[in-house]
């Protein structure tokens, strides 16, 4: 990509406003709860130093272990393949259901993002039984066994297909608020569509892909479920089984440390990716929706791309459950439990949602407009509780909790703000792509006319990034959704979700009871996708 | 419009906060015990029934994996609000157990239980034993089931047998390994096992799914999976093999302990000899096809009785050098 003509079909280049402001403090109250977020949510990280600190030799051992280096290897291969797979499906998916006159482009677009609320561990479960050496296709095609799907391509193949979804919906977002104009700009110049794409769309895009692939790549360096039934030995693997043997909490403690620090890396690269670019828009006025492409006959090879996709993410999935369920609801179903144990789940997920955006914003808003070391200290920290394996936050807030605010312990709102930090930087990332997207002017404009900066935030900032805001409040809220070991440990007792009945079951190899729970997981999981998508539109 | 939803979010937010309130503040009261459980609730809570009922006392259980809560009480030391931990194994009972946290056991609890299914230092009893055995698919012959699970590394049984190294259990067999047969045939043995690719999964369960697939012919589990399928499917396509040589099939155990930390020590104590009296004793044998671990219970009659599994005598409380197991197990690429 070449950076300086994007800059200037983009008008002006970022690094000239990054100066503007940087040169300027953010606003106090801006950068206390910017400090008190990030201190939230370096809480897993202190716990860690703490665990390690017991215990320095035998931390130090595990780290420079031939072991530590062979499964770090494993588990950065698996989270490279899967990145690269997850933008190769998402990116096409996005411009067809965004840009394009893709037939039902809104349910598309729900149908492709609900296989993140699918939990990995379920996931990988249905492929097994699936496409095992002796699963259903097996018997479909009348042979004795299938080559073998554990190992690498197994959980390359089901993480790739529950992960791509967080590319999809901030790259979704992004395409939404492109102003055609510059588009239609270059075109005008006489550059070619493929020029067009190349010099303008992508580099305004880059943002979106960018966060959306280190979530992935995160997402799949912390995944235990996906990993432990493909049996392929990864590294957060390695750190339960730290856990689990009474290794003693400071060798598993020296591993997390490790996976912080690689996450530190993966951030650098995609900071790098998100500064090089200006992204606002160029000119003053109301933002035109784009015109949508005709895709004309191309429409029936998009469709089949689309249906595949879903088929294979979404429709086995929900497929092997929903014939499960039958059998269960036969067999006799508590209605009650499930309807609490749904209530549970949204109002935990909700809550985390909420109190997780509010943080972002505070985040993104100052890494993005006052970007100096102290912003940027704040918003890789608030990585860190992402890239650690739940196990890790969840003893982190038990170790805390118990000492410093015991009345809480084993409240909703440990819980709740457990899940907050887990999640924050699936909140952050949305919202930091969309604000990159809104000029300083419009803000430095009501600055100038006597709003108050937290006025400027409310009434000027927060509007232009709603898009961000929601879609990264979704995020959230379905990964809290299907959230596992925090909820086990920090919930009130007997505060069953779904997410925890599926476990009960399925610990138990109960696998076609926890089917209704999974189903009704997907169930709450579709109205704020379908809502998420249907701004989509964006004719408002 | 926009002030419309702005309200609407408010509201929501209310609605959210009214939510928490209502969950957050649970009562406590002092009839009531907290236990954290290893144990799945639908074997154990007909069981905390009985002592509810037999008590008036309420227990409050949370439910988890036994190592991650053997964690969480460790991190929570002195503040830890359960009373009681009931763990799958002897080896998450045995770390909280170093760390200091659990109240010695009075002697007539321990009496109850043979000396090898309880710990050294008297502050765990097992509860129910669960043996290590060999399943196998339809597909074997009876007449070729190894004698030994040191049999398992020999050429004819490449590529087809399951083992969980990550399971407590399996873990448990591996120490008792070491202590009995010496540390050289235990490294010899899991070299064997690795380079007999053997199929390693995360936990019993799925070996004997995939046994019943057809996907692996043997399996080394706990003799209960196994059991619990066939009482729901009379042709369950798995049987189980008890190996009479050498360690055999191991017996390990579930468990119970008291916390030091806790505020209600004689009702805790009265939930263990619940655990431990006749007719808790005997729903565990029924339901979950376990062996009772207090004499003059009968063993479920489909099993082999107890006193006839060859296990040799080994103290369970020694399986918790779970750390030279696990770093053994490295070594040799079976982790």
């Amino acid at each position: 990509m070449d950076a300086a003509a994007a800059g200037r079909t983009l008008g002006r280049r970022l690094p000239s406003a990054a100066r503007a402001f940087g040169a300027r403090r953010p606003p106090l109250v801006l950068l206390g709860l910017g400090l008190a977020v990030g201190l939230a949510a370096a809480l897993p990280a202190l716990y860690l130093v703490v665990a390690v600190l017991d215990d320095g030799r035998a931390a130090l051992d595990a780290v420079l272990s031939d072991r530590t280096v062979g499964l770090i290897t494993r588990s950065l291969g698996l989270a490279v393949a899967v990145t690269a797979a997850a933008i190769a499906i998402a990116v096409p998916l996005a411009w067809l259901t965004v840009r394009s006159d893709l037939p039902g482009r809104r349910v598309w677009a729900t149908l492709l993002t609900l296989p993140l609320v699918i939990p990995s561990y379920i996931g990988a479960y249905l492929f097994v039984s699936a496409l095992g050496p002796r699963g259903a296709l097996a018997s479909l095609l009348g042979v004795e066994r299938l080559p073998s799907i554990y190992g690498f391509t197994g959980a390359f193949l089901v993480l790739t297909l529950f992960t791509y979804p967080l590319v999809l919906i901030p790259l979704r977002g992004a395409l939404q608020r492109m102003d055609p104009a510059l588009e239609e700009a270059a075109r005008v110049m006489g550059r070619s569509p493929r020029e067009v794409f190349r010099s303008v769309v992508l580099p305004q895009l880059a943002p979106a892909i960018g966060g959306g692939g280190v979530l992935v790549a995160l997402y799949v360096l912390s995944d235990f479920g996906a990993v432990s039934i493909m049996r392929f030995n990864s590294f957060t693997r390695d750190i339960y089984i730290a856990y689990e043997s009474g290794f003693g909490r400071t060798e598993a403690a020296a591993l997390g440390m490790v996976l912080v620090i690689v996450m530190l890396v993966l951030f650098a690269i995609y900071a790098r990716v998100r500064a090089a670019r200006a992204l606002h828009r160029a000119t003053p006025g109301t933002q035109r929706p784009a015109q949508p492409v005709r895709l004309g006959r191309w429409r029936w090879p998009a469709l089949a791309f689309c249906g595949a996709v879903a088929a294979i993410a979404l429709v086995l999935p929900v497929g092997v459950l929903a014939y499960w369920a039958t059998k269960q609801v036969s067999s006799g179903l508590e209605l009650g439990a499930l309807a609490t144990n749904s209530w549970h789940s949204l109002l935990a997920a909700a809550a985390a949602a909420l109190a997780a955006s509010v943080g972002a914003i505070v985040v993104a808003l100052l890494s993005v407009r006052y970007p100096s070391v102290v912003t940027r200290i704040v918003e890789r920290v608030g990585y860190a509780g992402y890239a650690l394996p739940g196990i890790v936050v969840a003893l982190a807030l038990v170790f805390f909790t118990t000492r410093v605010a015991l009345p809480l312990y084993q409240t909703l709102a440990v819980l709740v703000f457990a899940l907050a930090i887990h999640y924050l930087p699936l909140a952050v990332s949305p919202i930091g792509a969309s604000l990159v997207q809104v000029p300083p002017r419009l803000e430095e404009a009501a600055r100038g006319l006597g709003r108050s900066p937290l006025a400027v935030l409310r009434t000027i900032t927060t509007p232009l990034v709603a898009s961000g805001v929601l879609g990264g409040a979704a995020l959230v809220f379905l990964h809290a959704l299907k959230e596992l070991p925090a909820t086990l440990l920090l919930a009130p007792i007997g505060f069953e979700t779904l997410a925890t009945d599926v476990w009960h079951q399925t610990s138990f190899g109960f696998y076609e009871a926890s089917a209704i729970p999974a189903l009704l997981l997907l169930l709450i999981a579709a109205p704020p996708l379908y809502l998420l998508s249907a701004k989509g539109s964006v004719a408002s | 419009m926009l002030i419309r939803r702005r309200r609407g979010s408010y509201a929501a937010f209310a609605a959210l906060l009214a939510g928490l309130a209502a969950c957050g503040g649970s009562s406590e009261d002092d009839r009531t015990l907290t236990m954290y459980s290893g144990r799945i609730a639908p074997i154990l809570s007909p069981a905390v029934k009985q002592y509810e009922d037999a008590s008036g006392f309420d227990v409050q259980t949370r439910y988890g994996d036994s190592p991650q809560l053997a964690s969480t009480i460790t991190e929570e030391g002195k503040n830890s609000p359960a009373d009681l931990f009931f763990a799958q194994d002897a080896g998450s009972l045995n770390a909280v157990e170093k760390q200091g946290l659990l109240l010695e056991l009075p002697a007539d609890i321990l009496a109850k239980v043979p000396e090898r299914f309880r710990s050294a230092g008297g502050r765990w009893v097992g509860t129910t034993g669960r043996s290590r055995v060999i399943a196998y698919g339809a597909k074997v012959n009876r007449s070729d089931l190894p004698d030994s699970p040191l049999e398992l590394t020999d050429e004819k049984w490449k590529g087809r047998v399951g083992w969980a190294p990550r399971n407590a259990s399996m873990q448990g067999y591996v120490t008792a390994l070491r202590l009995v047969e010496g540390e050289d045939v235990a490294r010899k043995w899991l070299e064997g096992m690795v380079a007999n690719d053997t199929q390693a999964y995360d936990s019993n369960i799925p070996i004997r799914d995939a046994i019943a697939k057809g996907e692996l012919d043997l399996g080394l589990i706990n003799h209960y999976y196994v059991a619990e399928a066939q009482a729901e499917d009379p042709d369950y396509p798995v049987k189980v093999h008890f190996p009479p040589n050498d360690l055999g099939s191991l017996v390990n155990t579930a468990g119970v302990a008291v916390l030091a930390s806790t505020d209600n020590k004689e009702q805790a104590l009265k939930f263990v000899r619940q655990m431990l009296s006749d007719e808790a004793q005997r729903y565990f044998a029924d339901s979950s096809k376990e062996y009772p671990l207090v004499t003059g219970v009968q063993a479920p009659k489909e099993l082999t009785p107890l006193s006839e599994i060859p296990a040799p005598d080994i103290d369970l409380a020694k399986l918790g050098d779970l750390q030279g197991t696990v770093k053994l197990m490295r070594e040799t690429g079976a982790l």
